[in-house]
């Protein structure tokens, strides 16, 4: 028997299922509802002015608070699409940045450049990134593993390096290129008008949720759960591996350029570093850290990557880091520093991300609470 | 006679499939013991689990003893330098080294090397040194393959299936070097060849669906051919005398 | 003319710097399945530990015996940290291809944020001797001299590895650990051990490579690393991974190809060619040009 050495496709832990999940607490009843719970947190958000020094600098209403949150519900959106490669089928993507960067640039261009009106910028962006994930797919997906992930690292690549170089002046090159907002509906410009954007994030979030729940508990999702488990148990029941993780690959892609069509217009304009790898990777960590696979732990892992991103600067910066000495206060001024570190603890720590530490903490409390019943 | 290897209520779990469920039988401290049973029954994993090559995301229980030693939960190269020889199925030599870096490669240290008795046993290793081991033969890989393992002195030999694949002539002569090594150190040997484990087994030891379905000597097995049909699938030699018990029905058996 | 000789040499140059960096990732890969992602770090502490030991180091300078000197500091902190990863981080989770793999990515993006966090974000002048700034004149073509130490190092490094993997035991085992790891340790070796030293060697060849690029390119910067190890990556895949005188084939085509293409046609249009030869090579031989099996 010749050994298989060629490290297969990841196959992160499956979720712990509710029924196993020991919370007959006072709260077991509302966990159904907790995501609508959330929803409704979320719609009521931008209403209030309540500050939380030390979470978020303004009020909670301000245009500052909504754009980081806007952000990162955008991010809790792209992560959960990218599981729907990682985590639900276990595919390896080190390209994911190439698609919302198509539907970042394709709007931005058709927008400014073009002068197109931005339904339809939008339009052309997420189809004409859907139909590139559909043809670099069908190429990429011809090979698997680690060989799959070396050629959408590289694929991405020529994406980042036409956004480098500027051809035909259309990317802006290193510099970015900033949105042209006065053909835009009036509703999305304005720092006054952030608010909009945060609703457009949220609902985009709602969408790929909806979209990937849909998918994960179709005849095709199950599929899809199949070929990360066993991919030939998958081929031995008939069906085709390559053309379902095409269909997953493709949506995922689509899912992608959507979100760069909302994230080009919250932070209005692109810039390069949108392209990188760092950037795929970054969406890899967010689901490793919420929970691959699982039902909210990618959003979860998205919303709270970006924030943390965008909080540790100003933690980094703070009286309190800046009192310790310059060999701790300097690495935790960089944001990727606490983040790398906290991913590498969390894959020897916690396999299974954020996701499998309430199940967790519910045993823990289960477990202490049968002694304190026992007189 | 005290065992040379006892396997004890051995369980192999891989990616959810129980391959193997409870498998106890021993190996005696000299001749061949043969393991038999149709394909796929685990007899290959029952000796990658002895060897410690479960792969990781395989789960294994039960005891493996080797003389006074527990065998399971060591790593494989410490055992294989304790004094078990393994040749592994489909001969796994080194396709892009020499013939002489194999032999090299299997040299341990503490020990001086035996290559006069390897190359008495393979004069044609000792020819072929500079060749490349993946352009030999399936025959002479085969000898590679148990000669690098002779270099070094063993207490107990696991050879898998060294006959598959191999033109007649060819089964004959590694028959009968796995006789004359036999002599001197204890085998388990996994074999569908029957003629060959009539040539060689002493004891016999068949595995159905992952359990022990039959155990005692070899020779008396395969003259019930009812028997060797029922749970090898194939046909056997000639003769009607009844030997052997189920698994089930020995006393000696834990 | 001497234009074509000019494009050569400065395409073997970049070359070698792929190959310094791609011989150890491919080494890694091969023996381990570990794809190293932060295989770029360990080029950044050579660098940076070169330029460190250049200031700071007693006898270190950046000419002559000093620079030298500095050079090999680098090298030793880049071995160093290679080896404690492989210990600390990758050992522990032995087999598990894919939380390694997650476990270097975090490794990459912590150690670039470790760079900067110490040395700041910006490129810095590299010291470095007075006549690699100079350029000699070879068949009327002024090659830098700094892409023809590179050249040299690189060849130098080539032959030491061939050497090392053909003549020593540890290099039969790595050479065997990479056909087929699990029947190495089934002849009583510890194939961990080899683990430990591949690392160490990619370590030293990237930290080599920092050192020297610094040198080549003039300036370090706590971002070179990345960029380079996505080319290197092409490199080790097109070279066939475990194969070192493939990616030592596969460094010399892709640095003739982005120089050449980049200089005749766009700037940028070599990039996209190396990757479109990456595609046209995966797809028709999904193993690379040399070596094992890298799919499944």
């Amino acid at each position: 028997m010749t050994e298989v050495k060629s490290p297969e496709a990841p196959a992160p832990p499956a979720a712990v299922p509710d029924e196993l999940t020991p919370g007959r607490g006072r709260w077991h009843g509302l966990r159904p509802y907790l995501p609508l719970v959330a929803l409704v947190v979320a719609l009521v958000l931008p209403y209030s002015t309540l500050h939380l020094p030390g979470v978020f600098e303004g009020a909670l209403n301000s245009p500052g608070t909504l754009q980081l949150l806007a952000v990162c519900l955008v991010f809790g959106g792209l992560a959960a699409g990218y599981d729907l490669l990682f985590g639900r089928t276990g595919m390896l993507s080190f390209g994911h940045a190439l698609y919302f960067a198509a539907g970042v640039y394709g709007t931005d261009i058709l927008v400014t450049k073009a002068g197109l009106p931005l339904w339809q910028a939008g339009l052309l962006a997420v189809t004409g990134g859907t139909i590139l994930a559909a043809l670099l797919g069908a190429v990429a997906l011809r090979t698997v593993g680690i060989a799959f992930a070396m050629v959408t690292l590289a694929f991405a690549q020529v994406g980042a390096i036409l956004v480098a170089r500027d051809f035909g002046g259309l990317t802006g090159g290193e510099e970015g290129l900033p949105l042209d907002v006065s053909g835009l509906p009036q509703g999305l410009v304005g720092v006054t008008n952030t608010v909009n954007l945060y609703w457009l994030a949220l609902a985009y979030l709602v969408v790929v949720v909806f979209v990937v729940h849909r998918v994960s508990g179709s005849p095709t999702g199950r599929v899809l759960a199949g070929l990360r488990d066993d991919e030939r148990r998958i081929g031995v029941l008939g069906l085709d591996p390559y053309r379902f993780k095409l269909v997953a690959f493709t949506l995922a892609g689509g899912l992608a350029a959507a979100g760069g069509v909302v994230y080009v217009l919250i932070v209005g304009g692109a810039s390069p570093h949108i392209t990188s790898s760092e950037w795929t990777l970054a969406l890899l960590v967010m689901v490793v850290l919420g929970g691959p696979g699982t039902r909210w732990g990618p959003v979860i892992g998205g919303i709270l990557y970006m924030y943390l991103d965008h909080r540790l600067v100003a933690f980094g910066t703070s009286d309190a880091v800046e009192a310790l000495p310059a060999f701790l206060s300097n690495p935790l001024s960089q944001p990727l520093f606490v983040l790398g570190t906290v991913f590498i603890l969390a894959v020897y720590f916690f396999p299974g991300g954020l996701a499998s530490l309430a199940p967790r903490l519910a045993l823990l409390r289960h477990s202490l609470r049968i002694p304190s019943r026992r007189p | 006679m005290e065992p040379i290897l006892s396997v004890e209520n051995l369980s192999v779990r891989i990616a959810g499939l129980h391959i193997l469920q409870g498998v106890s039988f021993t190996v005696a401290p000299t001749g061949v013991t043969v393991l038999l049973g149709r394909n796929g029954v685990g007899k290959t994993t029952t000796l990658r689990a002895i060897v410690g090559l479960t792969p990781p995301a395989g789960e294994v229980r039960g005891t493996v003893r080797m003389g006074a030693q527990s065998l399971l939960a060591r790593p494989t190269h410490r055992l294989v330098r304790g004094g078990l020889g393994y040749v592994p199925e489909d001969r796994c030599v080194f396709a892009g080294l020499t013939v002489a870096e194999n032999l090299r490669l299997a040299e341990r240290r503490g020990s001086t090397p035996a290559y006069d008795k390897v190359f008495a046993l393979f004069p044609e290793l000792d020819r072929r040194g500079r060749q490349r081991a993946g352009s030999l033969s399936g025959g002479q890989q085969q000898m590679l393959a148990i000669g690098r393992v002779l270099l070094n002195d063993n207490r107990l030999l696991l050879v898998d299936e060294p006959t598959k694949g191999l033109a007649p002539k060819v089964v004959t002569e590694v028959a009968e070097v796995l006789e004359r090594v036999a002599e001197s150190v204890p085998v388990l040997l996994v074999e569908q060849n029957l003629a060959v484990v009539r040539r060689l087994a002493r004891d016999a030891v068949v595995l159905a669906a992952g359990r022990v379905a039959w155990t005692g000597d070899a020779q008396e097995l395969l003259l019930e051919t009812a028997l060797t049909k029922s749970l090898l699938g194939v046909g056997s030699a000639e003769g009607h005398h009844p030997a052997g018990t189920p698994a089930g029905a020995r006393k000696d058996q834990h | 003319m001497d234009t074509v000789i000019l494009l050569t040499l400065t395409g073997l140059g970049l070359a070698a710097l792929y190959f310094l960096v791609a011989s150890g990732l491919s080494l890694v890969f091969g023996l381990a399945d570990v794809l190293n992602f932060a295989h770029g770090v360990f080029l950044g502490v050579g660098a940076y530990g070169t330029w460190w030991a250049a200031h700071n180091l007693p006898g270190a300078g950046s000419d002559g015996f000093g620079f030298v000197l500095a050079v090999v500091f680098g090298v030793a902190a880049g071995t160093l940290v290679a080896v404690l990863v492989e210990l600390v981080l990758i050992r522990p989770l032995y087999s598990r291809t894919i939380e390694q793999v997650l476990v270097t990515v975090g490794l990459s993006l912590a150690g670039v944020a470790l760079l900067q966090a110490t040395w700041g974000a910006d490129a810095r002048p590299f010291p470095r001797p007075e006549w690699t700034r100079q350029v000699t004149g070879i068949l009327g073509a002024n090659v830098p001299n700094g892409g023809l130490l590179l050249i040299i190092a690189a060849v130098l490094v080539l032959g030491a590895i061939l050497a090392f993997l053909r003549w020593t035991r540890y290099g039969l085992i790595i050479r065997a650990g990479v056909e087929n790891r699990e029947m190495v340790t089934a002849l009583g070796i510890d194939v961990r051990k080899a683990f430990t030293l591949v690392f160490a060697i990619g370590g030293a060849a990237a930290a080599l490579a920092g050192a020297l690029g610094g040198v080549y390119f003039g300036t370090v910067s706590p971002g070179q690393g990345g960029s380079l190890l996505i080319f290197a990556f092409i490199v080790v895949v097109i070279g066939g991974m475990g194969s070192v005188i493939g990616s030592a084939y596969a460094a010399v085509a892709v640095g003739l190809t982005q120089q050449f293409v980049n200089y005749y046609g766009t700037s940028g249009l070599g990039d996209i060619c190396v990757v479109a030869l990456l595609a046209v090579v995966l797809l028709l031989r999904p193993q690379g040009i040399a070596g094992k099996v890298a799919t499944a």
